[in-house]
């Protein structure tokens, strides 16, 4: 039986669009602190931690987002956790975004010029204050632009979770039109709720932009 | 700290209290590269020693071993007192020991206030004010008292350089380090921070410079020590330097440079 496009329909999306929200939050948060972990370990003076990140930036870069969702997922089970979607897709997603998030990160942190680390160094600051308060605060300057277009890619990606059973937006979209056969309708306005979403991120980066480059520029 | 307490005790036995800097055969390798070699040197407190040298002689390096910016593999380097001994004791050297860099190393996204005041608040724990009274008096003893809310991208490239000089006299260094502190200055703004050294030097501080300033060599250093390939070839007092120079590498370079 074909159900008719209503306004019922299009609440489901928009409700569906709270987990991709809600994803895409664990995403950013999760890679957020791994990805500063890993650009801070990459550019660190040990051999050992330098070497560490770059496997696990290679390993997660050179694999597709889907397979670590899958393994997340299946993982579990294997390793005798029970199976939990929300789970797999935090473990997969943290990982995935630390891993791209570290390595963006590592380029802006070496973009700063080492003369400031050595300026700091002969002022006696040790290795937290250093990064706290000479090289990060410079580092993150620049970071904003690729930064910001990561998580847009990241915010859509998380579509790939409908994988191991979450309904997001797009699953939603997938449901909707079999039952009301409206393909072109549907994920008309799936896009449109992306776009909605992604649209205020590159806003915010815009403002930040500005805003830094007022604090460094004068 | 007990490490540091021994090292005094070890040192003080043969050593001069008035010692500021002490080098005993060091050798600095950049990888089959040779950058010092058997360099043995000892500065006493007050004494201003002016380092000169062709490029690539080993003098910045000499001057970023004493405060481990590098990594010697060889000998021994005592500061005022106190052996250095890799990672243990770095941060206490580096609160001894003030530096001056070529290229001024000001933090851009800070005031020139807050650049001075960073140290001694974050490595000192000094609070907010005093930090600040102390940078404000630093600033006023380089002449620039009014840039204090300035980015350091808005003063002159002299202006810079006088306050990497505030920011590093604001952590109360026994010793000083300049490492080719006007080449990167255009030359109208070579004299005012010329002048601000020649203050401060003759206000007692044991200053270490490297520097192509012959004046200021003439003018203000106990000792002027030459630099090739990595050795220490002669080292005297300005006139005797000058005028009558020991080893032939030396009367080619002051012939060179003159």
């Amino acid at each position: 039986m074909i159900r008719q496009f209503g306004w019922n329909e299009f609440e489901l999306l928009v409700f569906a669009a709270r987990w991709t929200i809600v994803l895409a939050i664990i995403a950013f948060v999760g890679g957020g602190i791994g990805g500063l972990i890993v650009a801070l370990l990459r550019t660190a003076d040990s051999r050992v931690a330098r070497t560490a990140m770059i496997v696990f930036i290679r390993v997660f870069q050179g694999t597709p987002l889907l397979m670590q969702l899958f393994l997340a997922y299946f993982g579990m089970a294997i390793f005798g956790f029970s199976v939990n979607p929300l789970i797999a897709a935090m473990i997969a997603l943290t990982a995935h975004a630390s891993a791209y998030l570290g390595e963006i990160w590592r380029g802006c942190i070496q973009a700063v010029p080492h003369g400031q680390t050595e300026a700091a160094k002969a002022l006696g600051l040790h290795y937290f204050a250093r990064m706290r308060h000479v090289v990060l605060p410079q580092a993150a300057r620049i970071a904003v632009p690729p930064t910001v277009g990561f998580l847009v890619q990241l915010l859509k990606e998380t579509s790939l979770t409908s994988i191991i059973g979450f309904v997001e937006l797009t699953r939603q979209g997938q449901i909707i039109t079999s039952v009301t056969f409206r393909p072109f309708l549907v994920f008309g306005l799936v896009a449109a709720i992306y776009f909605a979403m992604c649209w205020p991120l590159t806003l915010v980066a815009r403002w930040m932009e500005r805003g830094m480059a007022r604090a460094t520029n004068r | 700290m007990t490490p540091s307490v021994e090292n005094v005790r070890v040192t003080s036995r043969n050593e001069d209290a008035d010692v500021a800097v002490r080098m005993e055969g060091v050798d600095k390798w950049y990888d089959t590269f040779q950058a010092l070699k058997d360099i043995n040197l000892t500065v006493a407190s007050g004494e201003r020693i002016v380092i000169c040298g062709p490029s690539g002689s080993g003098k910045s390096t000499l001057i970023r071993c004493i405060n481990q910016l590098e990594v010697i593999q060889k000998g021994r380097i005592f500061v005022d007192g106190i052996e250095l001994s890799g990672r243990r004791n770095i941060a206490e050297i580096r609160h001894e020991v003030g530096m001056v860099f070529q290229q001024f190393n000001l933090f851009p996204h800070m005031t020139v206030l807050e650049n001075c005041m960073l140290a001694p608040m974050k490595v000192r724990r000094a609070s907010r004010a005093e930090a600040e009274t102390t940078a404000r008096r630093y600033l006023e003893r380089v002449h620039i008292p009014e840039q204090a809310d300035k980015y350091p991208a808005q003063l002159s490239g002299g202006q810079q350089q006088r306050v990497a000089i505030a920011r590093a006299l604001c952590m109360n260094p026994k010793v000083m380090l300049f490492d080719e502190p006007t080449s990167a200055l255009d030359p109208e703004m070579v004299k005012e921070v010329l002048d601000t050294m020649i203050d401060l030097a003759n206000e007692g501080m044991t200053m270490l410079v490297v520097t192509h300033e012959m004046n200021f060599a003439r003018s203000v250093a106990n000792r002027v020590i030459f630099m090739d390939r990595g050795e220490i070839v002669e080292a005297a007092p300005p006139e005797e330097f000058f005028n009558n120079p020991k080893h032939e590498r030396t009367r080619a370079f002051l012939g060179q440079i003159s």
